[in-house]
């Protein structure tokens, strides 16, 4: 007879072993994250440009009036520092979704998958991991922001922000996972971009507020209103007031949850899309 | 094809067992009903051309996904049905590089160590003692971009030990490497074997890393030619060496041979 107690197989994977797991999986992401500068640069500079050239020209022409939750009349670019931070965690939910197709094709999206923890485990970690990552991009951002005027009513409001950014960094990391899964090559991130990034950019309320929208096309109106990035956008807007905006909440949560689970299916080694193509 | 349900292993239990795993991309057939065992303290080798199945059986075992029909097990736990206990008691060194070159030694195996829920003091201490079984124990705090690409073939099979696993898997851990690199690798893997009684699966296509001794696995074109010791299959081809077995097994256009 095998003495079996000695396999360490048989030790349960617990939940203290898990959260080592996420602490490993996060604690690298961060390194990997210190390691890229140009990535870190080139994440800030690109709501940057938005805020200094873009918003700067279009101060004159769109003035924004009082809409919760302003109380007052405010500046073209505190209207879209919101959407800008939105697209920061887009970004990032994109990028973290091409390094698992990188991650897969060098083969340490495998070295993940053999871990003997459940595989649901290890891509919410994951995705975790990216969420961190990107909370910490929007903080840079918001330093910058901060001298240019654009600041909460008080400073609590960097605070109540934070689990806006980390529900709203779940949903597009999620989205961004599912995508990872069904995507073949690295040079689909151009397709990425050009089907899923600016698209869910533009056709929502990030850059004009709805109401506007309606005024011009209400085709699209109705479509930003089905876009979940406006959601994404406006329960940042809300909580960077102190605010919470349920339907946005409601939304960005449910997306969140189904956008995980197709992610997670799509992973799954008996059912999911690796198997067809020969991993 | 038999299930079992539990995870209680018979005596004499493999290391791995793979029991008519089949799988097909599609129409196109890339495991055609393989079965072979891999017996603790062994080294077994898995000798095929590319595209002969050796990726998508790595993956079936290494549970990246999970074969159409057929169970492989891990010292008898089933990796579809019970991947995780099955998982923790195998190590895998997969034939793309798989560590962070922008990280130090110490670093890519610190991450490993908790993918696998070990603690980073432990982790260190049984790092420290699998980099000095390969040879490397004064290179932890390099970075692995400075590090050759025996090297780093080394630092792999230092990993794949960390959570002391009793069935090594290695994919074509060679290809790409000097003469030199390539001895001291199967060096230290058969080490293993001799030393710790660690059941190997050695994936290749090159001939002359095989031993008279060593267990071999002739897989082509998704089927299993030849399941034996070397030395007999050699003579049963009525060859001289086991590249010429290899050879007439697989180079005249047959499909498959009685074994």
């Amino acid at each position: 007879m095998v003495s079996d107690a000695v396999l360490e197989g048989d030790r349960p994977f617990g939940w203290t072993q898990r959260l080592i797991c996420l602490y490993g999986i996060v604690w690298r992401e961060s390194l990997r994250f210190l390691h890229q500068r140009e990535r870190f640069i080139s994440a800030l500079v690109r709501p940057l440009v938005w805020l200094f050239i873009f918003a700067a020209g279009f101060r004159q022409t769109l003035g924004v009036s009082i809409m919760p939750p302003y109380d007052t009349y405010v500046l073209y670019e505190v209207y879209i520092a919101p959407g800008l931070i939105a697209m920061i965690q887009l970004f990032n939910g994109m990028q973290s979704s091409l390094s698992m197709v990188y991650d897969r094709e060098v083969g340490s999206m495998r070295m993940l998958l053999v871990s003997p923890a459940p595989r649901w485990f290890l891509l919410t970690s994951k995705l975790i991991a990216g969420v961190a990552v990107s909370i910490l991009q929007v903080y840079a951002f918001l330093v910058i922001a901060y001298f240019w005027e654009i600041e909460p009513p008080t400073w609590w409001g960097y605070l109540t922000v934070l689990p806006a950014l980390a529900l709203s960094g779940l949903m597009v990391g999620a989205l961004g996972m599912l995508l990872s899964s069904l995507i073949k090559q690295l040079e689909n991130f151009a397709g990425v971009m050009n089907f899923v990034i600016f698209p869910m950019f533009f056709a929502s309320s990030a850059l004009y507020p709805l109401w506007r929208v309606q005024e011009g096309s209400p085709w699209l109106a109705t479509v930003c209103r089905l876009n979940p990035f406006t959601y994404s956008v406006e329960l940042i807007r809300f909580a960077f007031y102190q605010q919470v905006n349920w339907l946005a909440l409601a939304v960005v949560a449910g997306c969140t949850a189904a956008f995980l689970g197709a992610a997670v299916i799509a992973y799954d080694p008996a059912r999911g899309m690796l198997m067809r193509r020969g991993g | 094809m038999t299930v079992v349900a539990g995870v209680m292993p018979k005596a004499g239990v493999s290391a791995l067992s793979v029991e008519k795993v089949s799988h097909a991309y599609g129409a196109r057939i890339a495991l055609d009903e393989v079965s072979f065992d891999v017996a603790p303290a062994s080294f077994t080798v898995l000798l095929g051309l590319n595209g002969a199945g050796k990726s998508t059986l790595f993956s079936v075992i290494t549970h990246l996904y999970v074969s159409r029909s057929g169970a492989v097990r891990i010292f008898g736990r089933d990796v579809a049905r019970n991947s995780g206990a099955a998982l923790a008691l195998l190590g895998v060194v997969f034939q793309q590089r798989t560590l962070d070159p922008d990280l130090s030694v110490a670093q890519n195996l610190a991450y490993h160590g908790a993918l696998h829920g070990i603690r980073g003091h432990e982790t260190r201490e049984r790092g420290a003692i699998q980099l000095a079984r390969v040879g490397l124990a004064d290179r932890a705090s390099d970075k692995v971009r400075f590090l050759s690409g025996g090297q780093m073939r080394r630092v792999e099979i230092a990993r794949a030990l960390l959570h002391r696993p009793r069935m090594l898997l290695l994919d074509e851990p060679t290809a790409g490497l000097d003469i030199k690199a390539r001895a001291k690798i199967l060096a230290v893997v058969r080490a293993l074997v001799a030393d710790e009684g660690i059941g190997v699966l050695w994936a290749t296509h090159l001939v002359d890393e095989i031993r008279d001794e060593d267990h071999v696995v002739v897989l082509h074109n998704g089927r299993v030619l030849a399941n034996g010791p070397s030395r007999s299959i050699i003579g049963a081809a009525g060859a001289r060496s086991i590249g010429e077995a290899f050879t007439s097994l697989t180079g005249d256009g047959r499909e498959g041979g009685e074994w």
